[in-house]
């Protein structure tokens, strides 16, 4: 009887982790799927996502903090994309390039940034309970204002006189500008990418050296103390199992001398990345984070206990403008040129998409869901052009599919979200 | 001038927008003692605990009159902040708890202990890291003043009701220096042991030193516990009595007691024959939030105004909703003998039942849209009234509308410019008989009406009450009136139930006493209350 007890209690453990994680799971089926179909060779599926993952994640992460502060999904990071932008057509402009152009980039962004996001947070504040619709026409309001400036200001009012960025007839900027680093650069291309790349299986090698080092130190920590830890010796042990796996495929890898060990991945962008998780788990131990959580998960009993609901979250909504400009700067460091009136709109909609694919919730999101869903969001976009394509006999097909999981994630995720909630309400 | 009161409050007084809500009301607790403050609903009892925390409600609409003295030196409480910072603390009648968080991070809420780290040196002291170590320390002993040793790591989700209640008294606790407590009803939610336990750790809060306040209905509680209990009625101080010196029963009169004209006395007399019962229920339950409805058994008769009466959050606005089918409902309905479906408010309004809600503005009535459409939209949906057909398109009859409208605009005395005028624009009383005359065209056989006269003025109060008795008169309409006040259940029902703790304490006539009334609606037991009134 035990027994049989034992087996149920682990089948509805398995069925409520199916249903927690749903939309991951599906989103896993239809990335392996989409690989089979697609018929591309690992390494460039690989190498894409390298790629992707390093320029998008950053855009990604500064979703975590509205979310955790109660707003929900932030659909005005794009106003901090074009505060990210209107810093590289500054540095550009002024013929700053590399490294010193992308630092200074971040530092001329920051002050756009902190204002576009107080004017959010401001608007966050008076549209309690509708963040979401209100950020997404903040964005669409902020994108005319951004094309009146840059289309018609410049060179007219803004004094700007240059023959590579600025339009033939003077007014207004270019629909592309190139960024391209190299020896004779004109941007900020690689600026943060190229510092230093390092072969994948010698990243990988080292990665998973340090993890076991850490593991090692938990399990020996863990014998010291008395109360209970967190994570079992046993999940350590784990870690210390997978760590070593990779280091045996990478090392099998290497000598095999395969296309795959071509590979390489920019070191000092993925370390900007850790750092930002870093930033987002630390935030949440201190006394803001806190006050982020509490506002998050009811504003009268905050507002009882004396924390000021308002301002906390015109903070939260300000880091997280802040972040994303930062993000759209390394994104665009690495695609090497800027479409000047297109690449901000569709930040908000595929970082909304990969985080919720993540496993992230309207109210519930970690760094975790930001970094999973960022990788099988773009995974589900490297393949399904070839997918489709083999698929239908057309790679356009593939295309709306893309276009197809963007929105479609975002709706079934709000749609079970709403339909959570109202569940336990019902109890 | 050492006399050991902790706060006085003298001579207040209270106005909202030219509404005497507080006239003149003294208060006075001893450090160490228990003092309760009882009082029915709109009594004033709130009103006072808000002029002693300095809610917004008050500063925004005036201030108060008269003066509080903590600790005996005259203050102005100006914000909650000013009377947490006094020694004031709460424990507040719904939780004001994070479920998702654990108890410590419950009792620490806002007051978080943190520690310097690199960064907040240098960018202020909200990103101070956490301490939870201190936190957890503090948090166990404030709980072990309590008596819990529940541990303080555990999420509040799950917790059993007594549970929360402790950890909101614990965080009081915690806050260092408070003096006195306040408990706003902390027993109404609880079960019967849990209120003892809770009873027995004020007792011990109390011998510490602590002042509590103690706002409860429960007037056996009262008895138990308390020192002192002041009695307030209708925004008046009726009397503080030494508790020890008096009875539940004394209490209890003192807390309903007023003048009641019981209208018509004869006559009702008179009626008195057998009549049959139209209205059945078995079993019946609502979960209605807030207002939840246990397992009643009611029959109303035909012809009769029923009143259902009851303290706020009892259950006595529950019944008429669940009937209607507005909140989910279990048990067995026999309207005419004939079992009704539950939970389907089409059926209910399709068998002649009508419903005059007791939240007018929100379920009652359409504000931007006109008299007319109010009063005809339930008669227009469920019966296919007013509706004329042109070949394949059925439209409304306008000219009927308007003629049926204007009749009940003279018939129920509507003030209005025309029966365009959209409803949102009436006084309160004028809403309420737009409510009502919706209700009339749907001809029903039983109308309940809820709160009828709640935010409404004397004068109007006075012609809606009359109305109904007029309608039950005339037209043998059987009504079933749910009101918090008890005054005018007492002047126009047959028959009055008292609610309380969502079950039937007993069904009492108009011109019973006033000691009945007041027991039954503290929930004093059927039995005691027999002895008490023998």
């Amino acid at each position: 009887m035990a027994e049989v007890k034992e087996i149920n209690k682990k089948n509805s453990q398995l069925k409520s982790f199916f249903i927690k994680n749903i939309v991951t799971i599906i989103f896993i089926v239809i990335t392996i799927i989409g690989i089979l179909l697609s018929e591309l060779s690992f390494t460039f599926i690989v190498n894409e996502l390298i790629n992707r993952i390093s320029r998008n994640s950053f855009l990604v992460l500064s979703l975590i903090i509205p979310i955790l502060a109660g707003i929900g999904l932030n659909f005005g990071i794009v106003v901090g994309a074009m505060a990210g932008q209107t810093a590289i057509i500054m540095v550009t402009y002024w013929g700053i390039t590399g490294l010193k152009g992308f630092i200074l980039s971040l530092i001329f962004a920051f002050p756009f940034a902190v204002l576009f996001g107080y004017l959010t947070g401001k608007l966050f504040n008076k549209t309690k309970g509708q963040e979401m619709i209100a950020g997404l026409i903040v964005g669409f309001f902020a994108n005319g204002i951004y094309q009146f400036v840059f289309l018609y200001l410049v060179g007219t009012i803004i004094p700007m006189k240059n023959t590579v960025m600025i339009k033939p007839d003077g007014v207004g900027l270019r629909n592309t500008i190139s960024l391209c680093g190299g020896d004779y650069p004109d941007g900020i291309k690689y600026a943060l990418d190229g510092i230093f790349r390092l072969n994948l299986f010698y990243f990988m090698i080292i990665g998973s050296s340090l993890v076991m080092i850490y593991a090692v130190y938990k399990i020996l920590k863990n014998r010291n103390k008395k109360y209970i830890p967190v994570k079992s010796s046993g999940t350590y042990i784990t870690y210390i199992i997978i760590a070593l796996v990779f280091i045996a495929v990478s090392i099998g890898v290497l000598v095999s001398g395969s296309s795959l060990a071509m590979l390489k991945v920019p070191v000092i962008t993925l370390a900007v990345i850790a750092v930002l998780c870093l930033f987002n788990v630390l935030i949440m131990k201190t006394k803001i984070g806190q006050d982020f959580r509490t506002v998050g998960l009811s504003q009268s009993i905050a507002k009882v206990s004396g924390i000021n609901v308002d301002r906390t979250r015109l903070i939260a909504t300000i880091i997280s403008t802040v972040l994303a400009a930062w993000g759209q700067i390394i994104f665009l460091q690495n695609i090497g040129t800027m479409n000047t009136y297109g690449n901000h709109m569709q930040v908000g909609m595929f970082a909304i998409a990969a985080i919720l694919i993540g496993g992230a919730s309207v109210t519930k999101a970690n760094v975790r869901h930001a970094l999973i869903g960022t990788a099988l969001f773009h995974s589900v976009f490297i393949v399904s052009p070839t997918a489709g394509k083999t698929l239908f006999g057309d790679a356009q097909i593939g295309e709306f599919f893309r276009a197809f999981v963007v929105y479609g994630v975002i709706g079934i995720s709000l749609g079970l979200h709403a339909w959570k909630k109202r569940a336990v309400s019902r109890l | 001038m050492n006399n050991g009161y902790v706060l006085q409050m003298k001579d207040i007084s209270k106005e909202y927008y030219g509404n005497k809500v507080l006239k003149g009301v003294n208060l006075n607790v001893k450090a160490g003692e228990i003092h309760c403050l009882v009082g029915e609903n709109g009594a004033g009892k709130s009103t006072l605990m808000n002029i002693l925390f300095g809610m917004d409600v008050i500063h925004s609409t005036g201030g108060y009159e008269g003066e509080i003295l903590f600790n005996e030196k005259i203050t102005e409480i100006k914000s909650p902040k000013k009377a947490m910072e006094l020694g004031i603390g709460m424990v507040h009648q719904e939780f004001m708890l994070i479920p998702e968080f654990t108890i410590t991070e419950n009792i620490k809420l806002n007051r978080e202990i943190t520690k310097d780290n690199v960064i907040s040196k240098i960018l202020g002291d909200r990103l101070r890291t956490i301490d939870s170590k201190r936190m957890n320390d503090d948090a166990r002993s404030a709980l072990d003043r309590l008596d819990m040793n529940i541990d303080e790591w555990v999420r509040i989700v799950g917790l059993p009701v007594g549970h929360m209640q402790f950890v909101e008294i614990a965080r009081e606790i915690d806050k260092t220096k408070v003096k006195l407590m306040v408990f706003d009803e902390p027993t109404a939610v609880l079960t019967e042991s849990e209120a003892d336990n809770l009873l027995k750790s004020m007792k011990k809060l109390a011998s510490s030193g602590i002042a509590i306040l103690f706002i409860t209905h429960r007037l056996d509680e009262v008895i138990s516990i308390s020192d002192n209990v002041t009695i307030l009625r209708d925004g008046e101080l009726v009397k503080t009595l030494v508790t020890s010196e008096s009875s539940v029963g004394e209490i209890a009169e003192l807390m309903v007691g007023r003048k009641v004209d019981i209208l018509n006395k004869e006559e009702k007399n008179k009626k008195q024959v057998k009549r049959e019962v139209i209205l059945e229920l078995k079993d019946f339950s609502v979960h209605m939030p807030g207002e939840e409805v246990k397992n009643i058994n009611l029959k109303i008769e035909n012809g009769e105004i029923f009143g259902i009466g009851g303290l706020a959050g009892q259950g006595k606005v529950g019944i008429a909703n669940g009937i209607m089918g507005l909140y989910p409902s279990n048990g067995e309905l026999y309207l005419k003998g004939n079992k009704l479906k539950l939970n389907d408010t089409n059926n209910s309004l399709e068998n002649g039942l009508a419903f005059v809600s007791e939240d007018r503005r929100e379920v009652g009535l359409i504000l931007d849209s006109s008299i007319e459409l109010n009063i005809i939209f339930t008669a227009l949906n469920i019966q296919n009234k007013f509706l004329k057909k042109y070949l394949f398109f059925t439209l409304q009859n306008s000219k009927k509308i308007k003629k049926h409208t204007d009749e009940m605009i003279k018939k129920l005395d509507i003030r209005c410019t025309s029966s365009k005028q959209n409803v949102g624009k009436l006084s309160g009383g004028n809403q309420q008989k737009v409510c009502i005359a919706r209700a009339l065209t749907q001809d029903p056989d039983i109308l309940f009406v809820s709160e009828p006269t709640r935010g409404i003025d004397i004068g109007a109060k006075k012609l809606v009450l009359d109305l109904l008795v007029e309608l039950n008169k005339e037209l043998g309409m059987t009504i079933v009136m749910t009101s918090s006040e008890l005054t005018e259940l007492r002047k126009i029902s047959d028959r009055i139930a008292i609610i309380s703790e969502g079950k039937v304490a007993g069904i009492l006539k108009p011109g019973d006493s006033d000691k009945k009334f007041g027991l039954m609606m503290s929930g004093t037991k059927i039995k005691e209350l027999q002895e008490e009134v023998i």
